[in-house]
């Protein structure tokens, strides 16, 4: 077929709900114990609480089941198949003996309410963790609890009011510049805080002198991501953070691009008094088709006590939980955080230690801009400073020819590679965000580039190829705006068929 | 130096350099101020090998003592339940856990298909017209409800919420609400039933957006849902249930059809390993009025130009990445892996059974309380689903001394209820046998010392 390149169709079967698989009364072999207690006496709860019996489920056979996902499964890009070099996700190889070690079953099978003399080893890795990433971010203590790394802004923002309200101090602003993700405003909204954005400077970066009148008495904090979203280090961040701290106000940083600077630089260093990790991107836990991921927290010394509850403690030999900080924020959820995503950022560090994060970090680096180098020849570069773990390319010279960032995405599928991020950072017309890691190899960065080049001539030559493309995958390009317009958001019996 | 997850031989490193035009790796990083990188080392333990660390890892793992090692009768909102092994083995699949949030549609049909038929299993089990593709778990669910209700209802700025909430939930809730202007928690004290006083609740409902119950309540009782709905609209409140025990909604009458409007809770039941405590998944499900209101990521159902069936992320207006500071939450990654194994073992069990293992968990909790009514009260008379609180002097003490026999009896309530001091809260499943019960009950004889 006209431009199927990569051959990703091959195999690829279209595969039905799996409400609209089976019949009725299947089901899968029991998973109950022979006897239970109380067998042959009345069942204890009366009929009115009962229901009749849940309508709209799959009645399935194991086998069914597990072709049903596995099906699914074939119909998914992954890390595992292939380079995934979306910016600012930091899609690196999830190591696989984290996945075999997070399921063993002192692990796994663990109750979080255990009494703390049997659960020691868990605890133990959790305090490690701490104070390893407290060492990798220059930060005094860190909370494991968030579960995302918006969950970490969240938490993050919630101690930068409290340390306020403790002063007696109403400032109700939050600076955010136009390069930040969309969560930091967004979590900053929750802590019921206002924003203020911060144009992006010509250079790409906050520059000090962009404060001057900014900076009153009504600033809480500064949000910033370093280094940002154009790949940009924040040069001027020294002096920014003494500008804002001596108005009073505090810095957020946001964790999100710290695969750029483990060993190198820490945020601590630049003035932040706040940081989020993020355990799926940085640390190598697998993101999950969107998550379970994990979003540590991790603070300076004067807002320590302000940190989530429960915290860990030693006493008496043992670490122990213990509440007893009036202080906190209190919780951000239930128990202590994604223990399982733990265990992997553990195995993690363990395995690459100070040396080796410090590695990791400059070869994502020299990855970046190895890459950065072939796809200028290519691609518009709208921002020329020198870039460190991403770089962000837009498509000005191509909107002549009436191809668009979300075309060159879209066939880039067809030769089986994921798209960059596209349309973000929002300060950039068309943008495309490209992240290499630096679990990739020179020869995949290489025909990465060439795929780029190749369709960049396609636009060239045929456009209407590309603007029509993925032409090899399982679907071609959804209507999103029908999905919006007449959200059809769940299965329901009886209107599989129909056109709804 | 060696390297690891990271191809490069230092051949390949010079000639990337050559390339890009740079003298050293170090070049690359100019724009950083040497005095940040001065200090930018990091100590931190490393250097192990698969085998070390697999050493490493398993030790610390044998510190912890597991499920199957040590007879524990604890929920209290992480309970142990068999996973089918088809379960563990379709999440397990790289192919879906290392993909990202699923942007580009045409390459993550299988994410996207498996999160549409998780919410479609949510709705059905709330009894919900709508539900979202996950929540990090039940406690933020539940503050995320609060939070949606009070945007539906601004100018009622009240959250009347239930004492019989899970403590971590209702804290939450409090962390959640607690800088927004106007917002007020008022909680509401629980009956001799161990239920929501209602005739409380209707006291301090007028000017509420919601009023939230736990269904089954963290005491494992069955909250009176019907009534509360009934109560909550009379007054123009929208009433919010949260369930932190998913497989009961597989036998018990639907929050929906009960009157609820929005229906949440934790989903670590259906599928999912305990974990210590994550991850595990929240769910949301809600009435169609709250549809471009609702938090988090949604799936929805389309068709692409040849008119194949497809999946997209959608109603993405409501989102951060598009509404920035006025998004109706902040959710970017949330728990996709964990509901796709939802929507394998819900898949797997069906109607039939699902009803069987949550009747299975009714019986054999009623077996063990009534094991040990002779021992300690049953200290609510409310019923209840697979947990429940036993009255007992110095409760705390035999829960530690059944600790040294290497037993797990319930969660001590004293922690969170000062008034509950001398009770544990017990749970069964259908994990739990016949056999282990007896010799739990034998146990608890001895622990505390013969009759009550």
């Amino acid at each position: 077929m006209k431009g199927v390149v990569g051959g990703l169709r091959g195999g690829l079967l279209a595969e039905p709900l799996i409400f609209e698989i089976g019949g009725s009364g299947r089901y899968a072999p029991v998973v109950c114990e022979e006897e239970a207690g109380g067998d042959g006496e009345p069942f204890p709860l009366q009929e009115h609480l009962l229901r009749e019996g849940v309508e709209g489920l799959a009645e399935v056979s194991e086998p069914e089941v597990v072709r049903h996902f596995t099906r699914l499964s074939e119909l998914n890009f992954s890390v595992s198949k292939n380079f995934y070099p979306l910016g600012s996700c930091t899609m690196k190889y999830n190591p696989v003996v984290n996945e075999r070690l997070a399921r063993l079953r002192g692990f796994s099978e663990l109750h979080p309410f255990m009494h703390p003399s049997f659960c020691q080893g868990a605890l133990r890795l959790m305090w490690e963790l701490e104070r390893d990433l407290a060492e990798i971010g220059g930060m005094d203590a860190v909370s494991l609890q968030p579960a995302a790394g918006a969950h970490g802004e969240l938490a993050g923002m919630k101690i930068i009011r409290a340390y306020h309200r403790e002063r007696g101090d109403g400032r109700r602003k939050v600076l955010i510049p136009a390069t930040a993700h969309g969560t930091n405003p967004a979590s900053s909204a929750l802590c019921g805080y206002e924003v203020a954005e911060i144009p992006c400077g010509d250079a790409g970066i906050i520059e000090a002198s962009q404060l001057e009148g900014r900076l009153t008495e009504e600033v809480a904090a500064l949000m910033v991501t370093n280094p940002n979203t154009l790949g940009l280090f924040e040069r001027e961040i020294c002096q920014v953070a003494e500008k804002i701290h001596r108005c009073g106000a505090l810095i957020y940083m946001d964790g999100a691009n710290l695969n750029a600077l483990m060993g190198v630089a820490k945020p601590g260093d630049m003035g932040a008094d706040v940081v989020h990790f993020n355990l799926h991107k940085t640390f190598s836990t697998p993101h999950g088709g969107g998550g379970p991921g994990a979003g540590p927290v991790g603070v300076k010394k004067e807002l320590e006590r302000y940190l989530p509850v429960p915290r860990l403690i030693e006493r008496d030999g043992k670490i122990v939980w213990s509440e007893d900080f009036p202080e906190s924020i209190g919780r951000v959820r239930s128990f202590y955080g994604n223990f399982g995503v733990m265990v992997k950022a553990y195995c993690y560090i363990r395995t690459l230690g100070g040396e080796g994060l410090a590695e990791t970090s400059r070869m994502a680096v020299l990855n970046s801009a190895y890459l950065r180098k072939r796809l200028e020849q290519v691609l518009h570069l709208p921002y020329r400073a020198p870039s460190l773990h991403e770089s962000v390319f837009d498509d000005e010279d191509l909107r002549h020819l009436g191809v668009s960032t979300l075309d060159i995405a879209k066939r880039l599928l067809d030769y089986g590679f994921h798209a960059p991020t596209i349309y973000f950072p929002l300060v950039v017309r068309g943008a495309i965000m490209v992240e290499p890691t630096e679990t990739e190899s020179k020869r995949t960065l290489d025909a990465f580039a060439d795929a780029v080049a190749a369709v960049v001539e396609e636009a060239k030559t045929d456009p209407d190829l590309v603007k029509a493309a993925p032409h090899g995958t399982v679907v071609g390009r959804l209507d999103e705006t029908r999905a919006a317009r007449r959200p059809v958001l769940r299965w329901r019996a009886g209107e599989a068929d129909r056109d709804r | 130096m060696r390297r690891v997850y990271c191809p490069h031989t230092e051949a390949e490193v010079r000639e990337m350099l050559r390339a890009i035009g740079a003298p050293s790796v170090e070049h690359l990083f100019r724009e950083v101020p040497r005095e940040l990188v001065r200090t930018g080392a990091i100590r931190v333990e490393g250097g192990l090998s698969e085998p070390e660390l697999c050493r490493r890892l398993e030790a610390l793992a044998r510190e912890n003592a597991a499920f199957g090692d040590f007879p524990q009768f604890v929920g209290a909102g992480s309970y142990p339940h068999f996973i089918p092994a088809a379960v563990a083995e379709v999440t397990a699949r790289s192919e879906f856990s290392t993909a990202y949030t699923p942007y580009q549609p045409e390459v993550s049909q299988g994410t996207l298909q498996a999160s549409f038929e998780f919410q479609s299993i949510v709705a059905s089990l709330t009894g919900m017209d709508v539900a979202n593709a996950s929540m990090y778990d039940g406690a933020s669910a539940t503050a995320e409800a609060v939070l949606m209700a009070h945007r539906m209802a601004p100018q009622r700025p009240a959250v009347v919420i239930s004492s019989a909430l899970h403590p971590h939930y209702l804290q939450t809730v409090r962390t959640y609400a607690s800088d927004l202007p106007g917002m007020e928690l008022r909680t509401v004290p629980y009956t001799a039933s161990g239920a929501t006083d209602l005739e409380a609740a209707e006291a301090c409902l007028e000017d509420a957006c919601c009023l939230v119950l736990g269904y089954p309540n963290f005491f494992g009782v069955i909250e009176d849902l019907a009534a509360a709905a009934a109560l909550a609209h009379e007054k123009g409140a929208y009433l919010v249930s949260t369930t932190q025990e998913a497989l009961a909604l597989g036998l018990l009458k639907s929050p929906g059809e009960l009157g609820a409007d929005v229906a949440v809770g934790e989903g670590q039941s259906l599928g999912l390993p305990m974990s210590y405590g994550g991850p595990g998944v929240g769910f949301f499900g809600c009435a169609q009025k709250f549809l471009r209101s609702m938090p988090g990521r949604v799936v929805g159902e389309t068709r692409d130009e040849r008119g194949n069936r497809g999946y997209v992320l959608t109603l993405a207006t409501r989102e951060q990445h598009i509404r920035r500071e006025r998004a109706t939450s902040n959710i970017c990654t949330n728990h996709a892996l964990c509901a796709l194994a939802v929507a394998a073992y819900v898949s797997l069990l069906g109607p039939r059974g699902l009803r069987e293992v949550a009747a299975r968990n009714v019986r054999n909790a009623h077996y063990l309380a009534k094991r040990l009514s002779g021992i300690g009260r049953l200290r609510f008379f409310g019923p209840f689903f697979n947990e429940f609180v036993l009255e007992r002097a110095r409760a705390r003490e035999i829960w530690e001394g059944m600790v040294q026999m290497g037993f797990m009896a319930g969660v001590p309530l004293g922690q969170w209820f000062p008034e509950l001091d001398d009770c544990l809260l017990l749970c069964a499943t259908e994990v739990h046998s016949r056999e282990e019960m007896e010799k739990f009950a034998r146990a608890f004889e001895e622990a505390a010392g013969g009759g009550a």
